[in-house]
């Protein structure tokens, strides 16, 4: 019954497990590559002109930045937890729907909410109109809105596209926190009312700043919006200091500003929630927060309330832009070019996503293969572009990048006779690099999620029935976190769909997606052209946003 | 520890050493096993049991030493195994069933190498071997606990491994089900030929399935034999108390005999005379006795344990009460009774 191994498998000794720590710490080079490049560069210095720079666009760029930051965090917070806690703590008419229909302007990208209503606000459009209408005015010069492209506008329209990652953190929170919480400070002589400030709020506190902190790299990643807008932030800095003056360097300086800005923002984050390790209670027992039942009248008021965000957010901006992309689509059909831009949009998508599920597997297999020092900072290093702007990777890239396609291009003039052109830059390969260094952290943070709920003891077993770690992989994690990874292929997919800095920055000559489009139309003010790719993109953004929602029903019930 | 090793034996660990801090490192240590040994490797936990068990399957690497199977190397100075190739099956605690695969996908799962007609053959016959032919086709959340134990156990025997490792793979059962249960286990392994490694932290278990009990203490092995040479003839004070819980009495030796409070007892102790000792006597080797020699107490507690009764006297002279356990009927508290030792049975340490 026994077997005599023979001494060929016996004696040879395999290192097959180490391909998947080579693969993570590829991965891991690769996506520091960029911002090593751009310290590089940024060290180099650019003659003369950092003085002009540092003189006339920095500080500017920077305070705006940071009003805009402060703002738009003060906004989102609010409305994040108010929304969370409404949905949570009272049981209204709606409330069900409520729940879900609160994430929708997550569907919504910074800059198409911009570009909606900039159309929307317009002296002559919908809203204006129909004020003076009301009022009886017959020309826009007797009587004007403020004016949304300012700071303030800015603000506040990126506060209610950004307010449901508050959302999202406050309310999972507030659900897995135990009923006999609020009932005990019931007992410890808190009112109904009380209890929102005395305890919700301090327990939130941590899915607050994280959510927070979400939008704000958000905030810090965005291009269109504030350049519609008029808002001079760093992000929108850097990008014209690159395409309009062509000063390499100087936008490697304010790139490394940003980096300062978002270094600051986790480092926020992480002091805030220092102490605070209490997230979802493991030892949950009983209900969780009982609602309570409110009057109709306050029923109907707090439906209001938690209308206002969806309608603004989603509801209004897509809305127009269904109406619009419908006049445009039957005054003149398809754009010409549309096919060709969604096209492109799909493929660069969806091998950019591929690639980010296999590198980010990668980085979180070796980490379960090789527990230790050493894969935990492969995993780390891997992972760290989630919170680096897409002006700031693009530009990281062109550096580095061009580096490599000179040098390629001269070694083959020089050796083989013929020029190879911009191998990377030109051929769109740079661009799937942008997206998968951004997005690294998604597919990542899945699979480490999915692998984390596997026991270790299924491992063990498999490689005692005679499977090698990659069999493993293939045979029993990937079929048992395929759900949690299809999901974050869905999520990285739409994002890359969504992305515009990088993009713009990275995308072969003459190639277009559905964002660039979008861009280039409001960037020449002929608005309605771009609508029918805006509405798409809402459209496919709405994917995500719908699983969410079933995710959290879930967990609700 | 002086026992031989077994003359051809199996599996063969040798100065093997795995160090996991400062404060604990397993070995280095000996075991040899024979061909069709069943092994009960037991200890408290944390004592390095499982590890020795990750060590010989591969899932840990020793960094001294070597780990030899049918005289070739699985892991040395220069060889190392991957567990896949080492032919070693493994039971575990929480079974580790593939729950995206049935009963049958399963067992299959290790006999990918072989042709399919025979891999399926042979879970067919393990199936009806361990009595699971109706539940093949089910998935292991459909099934109770002890049934899932069954095919963890199956899965593990279908490649035929040269040794089967087993870890506290009954703990999780309720305690009815779990001597039934072991029962089994032990049937089809001897049925099938299997060399096993079974680890517990369970005496009692320990004592009763396997052909010889290892016992280990922080990364070490205390003793190795078979049930009964473990339980009467313990080499130390740890051993001693491991499976059985004792009255310990201060003694003096003197003479070849420890002196103490409730007599005089022979026994074999490198000592000089005059030297403190202890003597453990077993709560079941005092019985009441009518004789002159015995000794008077007055009991203080006692408590019903089913078939026995324990009894704790207080004994003139004594400082501490003394525990006797008896299946006679039952007494009063506050009765005088006097009680004799079984000398034979009364082990001597040094204090």
């Amino acid at each position: 019954m026994t077997f005599a191994l023979s001494t060929h498998t016996a004696g040879r000794k395999r290192a097959a497990g180490n391909r998947w720590l080579k693969l993570a710490a590829l991965t891991a080079a690769l996506v520091c590559l960029p911002f090593l490049a751009l310290l590089f560069e940024a060290v180099q210095g650019s003659e003369g002109l950092w003085s002009h720079l540092a003189a006339s666009v920095l500080p500017k760029a920077f305070l705006d930045t940071v009003i805009l930051l402060l703002g738009v965090g003060i906004l989102v917070a609010s409305m994040g937890t108010g929304a969370a806690w409404l949905v949570t703590a009272y049981e209204f008419p709606g409330r069900r729907t409520m729940e879900w229909a609160l994430l929708l302007p997550l569907a919504v990208p910074t800059y198409i909410v911009a570009y909606a209503y900039l159309d929307i606000l317009h002296p002559i459009g919908p809203v204006q109109g129909a004020v003076r209408w009301l009022l009886g005015y017959s020309s826009p010069r007797e009587f004007r809105l403020p004016d949304i492209r300012s700071m303030t506008g800015c603000i506040v329209l990126l506060g209610f596209v950004l307010y449901p990652y508050v959302y999202i953190a406050t309310r999972a929170m507030f659900l897995t926190q135990p009923a006999s919480l609020i009932e005990v400070s019931r007992t410890l002589g808190v009112s109904r009312n009380g209890v929102f400030r005395r305890v919700a709020l301090p327990l939130a506190r941590p899915a607050i700043v994280v959510g927070v902190s979400l939008a704000l790299m958000e905030t810090l990643n965005d291009i269109g919006a504030s350049e519609f807008l008029g808002v001079r932030t760093l992000t929108v800095s850097i990008y014209t200091t690159w395409v309009t003056r062509s000063d390499l360097p100087g936008a490697s300086q304010l790139a490394l500003a940003l980096m300062f800005v978002v270094v600051a923002i986790v480092a926020a984050e992480q002091y805030a929630r220092r102490k605070q390790r209490f997230a979802p209670n493991a030892q949950r027992s009983g209900g969780s927060i009982e609602r309570q039942k409110v009057s109709l009248p306050k029923g109907l008021l707090l439906l209001a309330l938690c209308l206002l965000p969806v309608f603004v957010g989603f509801i209004a901006p897509a809305t127009h832009l269904a109406i619009e992309a419908y006049t445009r689509l039957d005054y003149a059909g398809l754009p010409v070019r549309f096919l060709a831009n969604i096209s492109n949009t799909i493929f660069f998508s969806a091998a950019a996503t591929i690639i980010t599920l296999v590198l980010g597997s990668a980085a979180a297999y070796a980490a379960r293969l090789h527990p230790g020092a050493r894969s935990a900072w492969f995993y780390r290093l891997a992972t760290i572009g989630y919170a680096a702007p897409g002006t700031v990777v693009a530009l990281g890239l062109l550096i580095a990048l061009g580096v490599f396609d000179r040098t390629a291009d001269r070694l083959a003039s020089s050796w083989l006779g013929f020029s190879t052109g911009l191998l990377f830059l030109g051929s769109g390969a740079a661009l799937l690099y942008a997206y998968s260094t951004r997005f690294l952290a998604i597919s990542a943070g899945a699979m480490a999620a999915g692998l984390s709920r596997i026991p270790q003891s299924l491992d063990d077993v498999s490689r005692m029935l005679g499977e090698t770690s990659s069999g493993t992989l293939r045979r029993v994690h990937l079929p048992l976190s395929k759900t949690a990874l299809a999901a974050s292929g869905l999520l990285v997919f739409v994002d890359c769909i969504k992305e515009l800095p990088a993009t713009l920055l990275l995308r072969p000559l003459n190639v277009e997606t559905l964002a660039t489009h979008l861009y280039g139309e409001a960037a020449r003010g002929t608005y309605e052209e771009a609508s029918i790719s805006a509405l798409m993109i809402v459209l496919i953004a709405l994917l995500p946003v719908i699983w969410l929602a079933r995710v959290g029903r879930a967990e609700s019930r | 520890m002086d026992r031989p090793l077994p003359a051809d034996p199996m599996l063969q660990i040798t100065g093997a050493l795995r160090r996991f801090s400062d404060e604990f490192a397993l070995g280095p240590l000996d075991l040899a096993i024979a061909p069709e040994e069943i092994i009960c490797l037991v200890g408290h936990s944390g004592c390095g049991k499982s590890s020795l068990l990750r060590l010989i399957a591969g899932l840990d690497r020793a960094e001294r030493g070597s780990i030899q199977l049918n005289g070739v190397e699985l892991a040395g100075p220069n060889t190392f195994v991957e567990p896949e190739e080492r032919q070693i099956g493994f039971v575990f605690q929480d079974y580790a069933l593939f729950p995206h695969l049935s009963v049958e996908e399963n067992m299959l799962f290790g006999l990918r190498r072989l042709p399919r007609p025979v891999a399926q053959k042979r879970v067919a016959d393990l199936l009806a071997l361990t009595g699971l032919a109706a539940l093949g086709k089910r998935y292991p959340h459909m099934l109770s606990g002890g049934e899932q134990q069954r095919v963890a156990l199956a899965r593990a025997l279908a490649p035929k491994p040269s040794v089967l490792l087993m870890d506290e793979p009954f703990s999780n059962l309720d305690r009815d089900l779990r001597d039934r249960i072991r029962q089994d286990t032990i049937d089809l392994l001897r049925k099938t030929g299997t060399t096993a490694i079974i680890v517990t932290h369970d005496p009692e278990e320990a004592l009763s399935c396997g052909d010889r009990v290892v016992l280990m203490k922080s990364g070490s092995i205390v003793q190795a034999g078979t049930g009964r040479e473990m339980h009467d003839h313990p080499v130390d004070r740890y051993a001693a108390e491991f499976f059985c819980s004792f009255n310990k009495v201060p003694a003096t030796y003197r003479n070849g005999h420890l002196e103490t409070a409730l007599g005089r007892f022979p026994c074999q102790l490198d000592l000089a005379d005059g030297s403190r000792a202890v003597a453990f006597i077993r709560p079941q080797a005092i019985a009441p006795s009518q004789e002159k020699t015995a000794i008077a107490g007055r009991i203080l507690r006692r408590s019903f344990r089913g078939e026995i009764e324990q009894i704790e006297l207080e004994i003139a002279g004594s400082d501490s009460a003394l525990i006797m356990r008896t299946t006679q009927p039952a007494f009063a508290d506050g009765d005088r009774l006097s009680v004799a030792i079984d000398s034979s049975r009364v082990l001597a340490f040094a204090a």
